[in-house]
């Protein structure tokens, strides 16, 4: 693809990009968050159409006018949160929307693509039963579903966007052998990642894009992942914060079989018990939808823990009680920032005043005090470094790290004695993940206990003084970080089973 | 044995059951594409009231009369619920909303009695009307004859529509495609499906047979019009479907139970058995459990677990990024 350029309402999403992949080639889009990879993947697949620039698919000028299009022309995508129909079987998500093979008659013959879907499957080492349904599958599982498919249609390029952020390190290596095959087998494998180590053992050249245009095409043999990253960020990085070790103090956060129910029926956390001191940083990690964030619900009080004990500084805040667990010291960072961390429209003023209006200074009695809430927000807009264009303005129309920056401070503000954290980096770029890790150091440097749910190993290894693996809503091991193993940590991820083994 | 409580209730149940098939059919392809259509009550009216007004100013023999009279329903019942479709599907408006306000304005009160007066309907009987198919001798057969040959082509069309819907969701492309589109329209746009057009085609379907259905009342079980004919019927159909977990031949079966239970009262007064203030209950029946039925469905939580489409309800709109 050649100098594409997309703009959105107030933003070029893309400015004149390009770049060229070969058959047989894994090729790394490397970015960080907002550069504009995902744009420029919609375009590809004709999700998007762009503005301006060509595509060439094998020296062939195309035009996608929808997503049709792309698949006709050889060009699949796995994207990031997998496009797959739940309550269908693996054979049946693979045959949708199929107009060439078994299926271009208007009849559907089951047989016929249940059994290609197995071909298919030992021939690149997918192995899947077609007729599971998709929600009894693992994510990893899933994913190879999304590759089926792309196989069925016979495609000549597959784009996968973020594949390994839903994957354990031992699944990861597995997708890599299948991609490293595929390409073999002469196929185009675009890749797009912000992951450097990735990036660097996968694929064979990588495209780095900042801000929404090329920074550089560069041999992945050739390159370092100092150099990669120093290209993404476009600056030189700091040796990365670590933080002298502290004295860990009291218990602030005891946890003592805590079970809770999930949105769907059934407990999501199973008998949790945890301990987090004051200034320590106690990192909870497991892949994603292993009971995290209803574990930090629970402490949050915003979900009723069914059973168990959770004890604030040695006090008992009611359960199910949010107010009550503020009241305690807790202040919470939910993964879902703009949704369950904010409130969208209204302004970063009101936003600071969320958990605080019914006291003073932000009230007197049943009256806010707007100009004092605006003045404290000024106050945390700079000591934080928000970049804003003021007070009033609707959080909505931030950037993610900046949305972040906004709850961090809020959280902080409050005084409290126990953070819980969940993914508090997902989807920011690498300027704001260092501000955000520096604050969380700063905290337990000043005697805050840290409760991180992550899935992150990277970012737990440079943050946490002792690790839980949580699996199916169990710890499913403990180690300080010292005794850290990566690949022990991915084996506990993984439910302790090797997923190498199917 | 003809004469058998039974045996009228079931060849009854099967005559006032044919609107409720037809409706509860359309609605269901309607809803498995992730639309839900609250109009189905007006569609009807609608599709009563032009159907009904062209067997009285179309002048041609019976069979062609009654033949325009049910494609103008289909055709009037489908441009009702286009109105549906244009406001959920492009401008993206909440379905329940639309499609309270489409039975209010097509429905009883509304655009229907309206059309009913300005042409003077209500004057006259209906001047052609559906007639049982088979001879007379052949509905005096023992059990068969009233159940399976005493009834009009109507009632033999819904059941070749309910095999035919069948067949399609279940072995067709079209049919999982559709299924895709209401369960997970991300999913299937990613794979070149165009999930509007599924979506329109498929609420106009539903649109057209709920006129159907509504003509099925002023042509066949009581060829006359007057306001507020079909009395109820869309919102039962409505939650026929979901009595029927979405599944065409379950609708049959529910339509007829419900036909049935409406001439329970009648038939046992008939017979000198009086229910005394038990027949409220017996006449409400079908509608309470419409409003269970609709109460328990408008949880999301239920709707999951009764295997309602995922996406049903909710627009779809491309994700950025």
């Amino acid at each position: 693809m050649r100098g594409i350029t997309k703009r959105f309402p107030g933003v070029v999403a893309n400015d004149d990009v390009g770049f060229e992949a070969a058959a047989g080639e894994v090729h790394a889009l490397l970015g960080e968050n907002g550069a504009g990879k995902s744009t420029l993947s919609n375009i590809l697949t004709g999700l998007y159409r762009p503005d301006e620039g060509e595509i060439h698919v094998y020296g062939e000028r195309v035009e996608f006018h929808a997503p049709r299009d792309a698949l006709d022309a050889g060009i699949s995508m796995v994207h990031q949160h997998f496009r797959l129909v739940d309550r269908f079987t693996v054979a049946e998500n693979v045959a949708l929307g199929d107009h060439r093979r078994e299926g271009r008659a208007f009849r559907l013959r089951s047989r016929a693509i249940e059994r290609r879907v197995a071909e298919l499957g030992e021939r690149y080492g997918l192995a899947v039963d077609p007729r599971a349904h998709i929600w009894q599958l693992s994510v990893g599982e899933q994913q190879r579903v999304e590759i089926l498919k792309a196989l069925y249609l016979d495609a000549r390029i597959l784009i996968l966007d973020e594949p390994t952020a839903v994957l354990t390190p031992q699944e990861a290596e597995v997708l890599f052998g299948t991609l490293r095959e595929l390409a073999a087998d002469g196929r185009t494998i675009v890749f797009i990642s912000h992951k450097l180590h990735e990036v660097k053992a996968v694929s064979n050249r990588v495209t780095v894009l900042r801000a929404g245009r090329n920074v550089a095409t560069v041999d992945a043999a050739e390159a370092t992942p100092r150099s990669l990253a120093e290209l993404m960020v476009g600056r030189g990085l700091g040796e990365g914060v670590r933080a002298a070790p502290r004295e860990a103090g009291e218990v602030v956060l005891a946890l003592d079989d805590v079970w809770a129910d999930g949105d769907r029926r059934g407990a999501a956390v199973k008998g949790v018990s945890l301990q987090v001191r004051a200034g320590e940083i106690v990192a909870v990690a497991g892949v994603a939808g292993n009971g995290q964030r209803e574990l930090a619900e629970a402490i949050a009080g915003i979900r009723p823990a069914t059973k168990g004990s959770i004890r604030v500084a040695g006090k008992t805040p009611r359960a199910g009680d949010p107010r009550a667990a503020i009241a305690a010291g807790i202040a919470y960072v939910p993964e879902d920032r703009l949704g369950t961390g904010l409130a969208p429209s209204i302004s970063i003023a009101s936003n600071f005043a969320l958990k605080s209006y019914r006291e003073p200074p932000a009230s007197t009695g049943p009256l806010l005090r707007l100009r004092r809430m605006r003045d404290r927000a000024l106050e945390l807009i700079k000591r934080y470094h928000i970049a804003a264009p003021g007070p009033q303005v609707p959080v909505r129309l931030l950037s993610g790290g900046n949305l972040q920056k906004v709850v961090l401070a809020r959280e902080f503000s409050g005084r409290p004695k126990m953070l819980v954290a969940g993914s508090p980096t997902r989807g920011l770029d690498v300027g704001a993940i260092e501000s955000v890790h520096a604050y969380l150091h700063e905290a337990a440097a000043n005697g805050v206990g840290i409760l991180l749910l992550s899935e992150d190993l990277d970012e737990i290894l440079t943050l946490a003084d002792r690790i839980a693996v949580i699996y199916e809503g169990q710890i499913a091991g403990e180690t300080a970080r010292a005794d850290a193993n990566v690949e022990e940590i991915g084996l506990l991820m993984a439910g302790g089973q090797d997923p190498r083994r199917d | 044995m003809n004469n058998s409580l039974a045996v009228v209730l079931i060849a009854s149940g099967i005559g006032y059951g044919t609107p409720l098939l037809y409706a509860s059919l359309g609605e269901l392809l309607a809803e498995r594409s992730g639309v839900l259509n609250l109009g189905v009550e007006g569609m009807m009216l609608i599709g009563a009231v032009t159907g009904f007004w062209t067997v009285q100013r179309f002048h041609a023999g019976t069979a062609v009369a009654l033949a325009a009279a049910v494609g103008i329903a289909a055709l009037a019942g489908a441009a009702t619920s286009l109105i549906h479709a244009f406001l959920v599907i492009t401008l993206r408006a909440s379905q329940i909303v639309s499609g309270l306000a489409l039975t209010i304005f097509a429905g009883a009160a509304g655009l229907s009695s309206y059309l009913g007066n300005d042409f003077n309907l209500a004057a006259n009987p209906a001047r052609h009307t559906f007639h049982t198919v088979f001879p007379a001798s052949w509905q005096g057969w023992p059990l068969v004859g009233p159940i399976i040959f005493g009834h009009n082509v109507l009632v033999y069309a819904s059941w070749g529509l309910v095999v035919t819907v069948w067949l399609y969701l279940t072995r067709t492309r079209p049919g999982l495609n559709l299924r895709a589109v209401g369960d997970a329209p991300a999913a299937a746009d990613a794979m070149g499906i165009n999930v509007a057009a599924y979506r329109y085609a498929h609420t106009l379907v539903g649109g057209a047979l709920a006129g159907v259905a509504g003509a099925t009342f002023t042509l066949a079980i009581n060829p006359q019009w007057f306001d507020n004919i079909t009395g109820g019927s869309g919102w039962i159909a409505i939650a026929l479907v979901i009595f029927a977990f979405w599944r065409p031949e379950l609708c049959l079966v529910g339509a007829y139970f419900f036909g049935a239970l409406q001439d329970l009262a009648p038939e046992l007064q008939a017979r000198g058995i009086h229910l005394g203030p038990t027949v409220l209950w017996t006449n409400a029946l079908p509608y309470l459990m419409t409003i269970v039925v609709l109460v328990l469905v408008s949880a999301s939580s239920t709707r999951r677990w009764l295997g309602a489409p995922a996406a049903l309800g909710t627009p779809y709109v491309r994700e950025e990024g």
